[in-house]
């Protein structure tokens, strides 16, 4: 029996893939489990196995097209199998035209151009994130009343329609309800002579979708601190040293920072929490995601239950996870399920920011570089002194100002008094 | 309150109306010696003589235009035509003539006719029997299209029809003659242009004429006793003038409208109300209208199949499950 090859759902944001190269070449014999080609998501490349034996007769779509999740990419056959007569195999809708739009790919481009020009990629994405949420006007409306954000909303209508009873339970997304949701957003301007335009790649949308979903429905309250690092420069140069010697790693400034961030979440767990409309969730594992800018943009790995994790175990957790992010190798669990995020621009030369949340969590703390300025000590005298800036960006529904505060105090201290960390 | 049958009901108001009003004549293919058809005029005419109650010839065009002629000139008649469908033979009279002529005489002419019999399919008598014309008529300005579900209404819309200075055209149907209803002693007069909530209910609102309006209280019966769903009824009785503001209501209360209609569904009465709802309560709706009519098709003459055709509570409860 003919099988059409799918576009699998590899990521829980994946709307469409790309095929970035067939392992298989039409005409290869597959078998259950081979792998046949490599598929990037929105955040990495994977490989894709087969779910069946046969034949594959054809490439629905060319190394570098894009397909939407469910859409046909191949055809499989059995040995001496006549490929369906009817309708016979066409791709998700093909536009050969999108190709050379795709600025941001020329490989790709150039890779489907090589091929035959009947089987041009089919780049057309499928159109359902980012799109217009199916809502009923009666929902609209009360989510215009209430301030709340449809596209962050479960519809239990027909065909997925957000219907009232779905915003009646849903949490106000704003302090300015009702004006918060009301804005229409802007057209940009359309492209003219010179212009370039970038197609939106797959994690493009993502970032997209979900820090604006975090700026309009998550009410941020921001609030910043400068500590004292040079405990912490002395304390890293020591152990640095001491590591060195003993044939050890070599720890860096965000290392240390994230030990700290850890342990003063431990100090101060109800910061570990979500909004769950209803309730809130303050989480037993504290899962510690970090911000990794990689070409596209940036993608938010995840070091597990970081909390039971020596100093030694994060640094490495955190290289690699940085270095397969980079490489696109991460697996879509490993960038899913944080608590808390930590964003660190230091090593750009920023000295400080305040950083959006990472909806679901309720926290991120923004790392600023660390700077020499005059500070006044305790004996009132101006001195040299190492600063760095930390940032704290919380969900007002989870956490409060006093809560905030008091969990920077606890990083503080733990930053400048870097001993604490080995407690 | 006396239980008596739709046909009773209806030859109650043209007994009383005929006693009450000289003017009142009733005209159409053997209404008077045989009792009518369907006996909708049984025993008037041996009450009340040939003056009052008169047979006409099988030629629409000519009785139709002789009791608009004599309505012009201040009779009140009531013109029965055995089937709706053949309306269509006198539909330049009805159309041209009734409905034009208060306006293009400048209000000085009225035509206080009353046209009426049986507008429904459903009886196995063919395609060219089964018309519902009621949305064709309702299209013309000049006209009022009433459409009786029950002994009560009949009996009250006709009294009120019978005494409005307009044309009056007036959908009966062959299946409810036969059925029964409380109908006081006493007079009473159901205004044009007021609906009726035939059952009160919170969920979702069934919007029907004549006999579906029983179908959709069927479909709201079996909604509670079955699914737990509350519908509300209403029978808008009167479908030209139009209560909307009964329509608006319910829907403003329940959020969501199946619209269920004898009618065929392009350019059908509930294709009119469909527009309006989203018109004027769209922010109010929770899912979209709905509606059941019957299918596209000429009437179906194969008694097995033909009972498919009009809209059944089976067919109201799957479209209310689907928004529900």
């Amino acid at each position: 029996m003919a099988i059409y090859i799918e576009m699998p759902k590899l990521s829980d944001t994946m709307t469409e893939g790309t095929v970035v190269k067939w392992r298989k070449n039409e005409g290869d014999k597959v078998e259950t489990g081979d792998v046949i080609a490599e598929i990037e998501t929105d955040k990495a490349t994977m490989e894709m196995e087969a779910f069946d034996d046969g034949i594959l007769h054809k490439h629905l779509i060319a190394a570098g097209g894009k397909a939407p999740v469910g859409g046909k990419i191949g055809l499989l056959l059995q040995k001496g199998e006549k490929p369906p007569a009817e309708g016979a195999p066409v791709p998700e809708s093909p536009k050969p035209k999108a190709a050379k739009e795709e600025t941001a790919a020329p490989e790709a481009a150039s890779r489907a151009s090589a091929s035959k020009a009947t089987s041009a990629p089919a780049p057309t994405p499928a159109a359902k994130t980012g799109e217009r949420v199916k809502a009923s006007p009666l929902a609209k409306k009360i989510a215009k009343e209430k301030g709340v954000e449809l596209s962050g909303l479960a519809g239990t209508g027909p065909g997925g329609r957000v219907v009232a009873k779905d915003v009646e339970g849903a949490p106000a997304g704003g302090a300015s309800a009702g004006k918060a949701s009301a804005a229409t957003p802007v057209a940009a301007m359309p492209a003219g002579a010179g212009d370039q335009k970038i197609a939106l790649s797959g994690m493009r949308r993502v970032i997209a979708e979900r820090l604006l979903t975090s700026k309009t429905t998550i009410p941020h309250f921001y609030l910043n601190i400068e500590v004292d690092a040079g405990p912490l420069m002395k304390f890293r140069a020591e152990a640095n040293a001491a590591s060195e010697t003993a044939g050890g790693p070599k720890f860096t400034v965000n290392d240390f920072v994230l030990k700290a961030v850890i342990a003063a979440a431990q100090k101060v767990p109800a910061v570990n929490a979500s909004f769950a409309g209803d309730s809130i969730i303050q989480y037993a594992n504290i899962q510690l995601s970090v911000a990794v800018a990689v070409e596209e943009g940036l993608v938010t790995p995840v070091i597990r239950e970081a909390q039971k994790k020596s100093l030694r175990e994060i640094s490495e957790a955190v290289k690699d996870l940085a270095t397969r992010a980079r490489s696109k190798k991460l697996k879509p669990d490993e960038y899913a399920g944080g608590t808390i995020t930590v964003s660190n621009l230091g090593s750009y030369g920023i000295e400080s920011f305040s950083a959006i949340i990472n909806p679901p969590q309720s926290l991120i703390i923004s790392v600023g570089a660390i700077v020499k300025k005059p500070v006044v000590n305790a004996k009132d005298e101006i001195v040299a002194g190492q600063r760095m800036a930390i940032g704290l960006s919380a969900d007002h529904r989870v956490v409060d100002g006093a809560v905030g505060a008091q969990y920077l105090a606890e990083l503080r201290k733990l930053v400048e008094s870097p001993y604490l960390l080995l407690l | 309150m006396a239980l008596i049958e739709y046909r009773d009901a209806l030859n109650q108001a043209f007994a009383e109306e005929i006693e009450r009003d000289s003017n009142v004549v009733l005209m159409g293919e053997e209404v008077a010696q045989y009792d009518g058809a369907y006996k909708v005029t049984k025993g008037l005419w041996k009450q009340f003589g040939d003056k009052r109650v008169v047979d006409t010839p099988i030629s629409e065009a000519a009785f139709i235009g002789m009791g608009i002629g004599a309505s012009m000139l201040g009779l009140r008649p009531v013109i029965e035509l055995m089937f709706w469908s053949f309306c269509t033979v006198a539909y330049d009279q009805i159309v041209n003539n009734a409905a034009q002529i208060r306006y293009m005489s400048g209000g000085l002419i009225n035509c206080p006719i009353v046209i009426r019999g049986p507008a429904n399919g459903g009886t196995n008598v063919g395609a060219t029997h089964s018309h519902t014309p009621e949305n064709w008529l309702a299209n013309i300005p000049g006209l009022k299209v009433v459409s009786a579900a029950t002994p009560y209404d009949a009996k009250g819309l006709m009294k009120t029809a019978i005494r409005d200075n307009d044309p009056v055209m007036f959908m009966e149907n062959t299946l409810l003659y036969g059925e029964k209803g409380e109908v006081p002693e006493e007079e009473y007069l159901i205004p044009l242009g007021k609906a009726d909530i035939k059952k009160e209910g919170k969920d979702v609102t069934l919007i029907a004429h004549g006999r579906a309006a029983l179908t959709a209280l069927k479909a709201a019966e079996l909604l509670a006793a079955e699914h737990d769903i509350d519908a509300e009824v209403i029978d808008l009785r009167s479908i030209r003038p139009l209560d909307e503001e009964t329509i608006l209501a319910s829907v403003r209360k329940t959020h969501r409208a199946v619209l269920v209609d004898e009618n065929k569904p392009f350019c059908g009465v509930s294709a009119q109300i469909a527009a309006m709802l989203q018109e004027k309560v769209f922010d109010d709706l929770d899912a979209p209208v709905l509606r059941v009519t019957s299918l596209d098709a000429p009437a179906i003459y194969s008694p097995k199949v033909e009972p498919k055709q009009l809209p059944r509570p089976q067919d109201v409860i799957a479209k209310v499950l689907s928004i529900c």
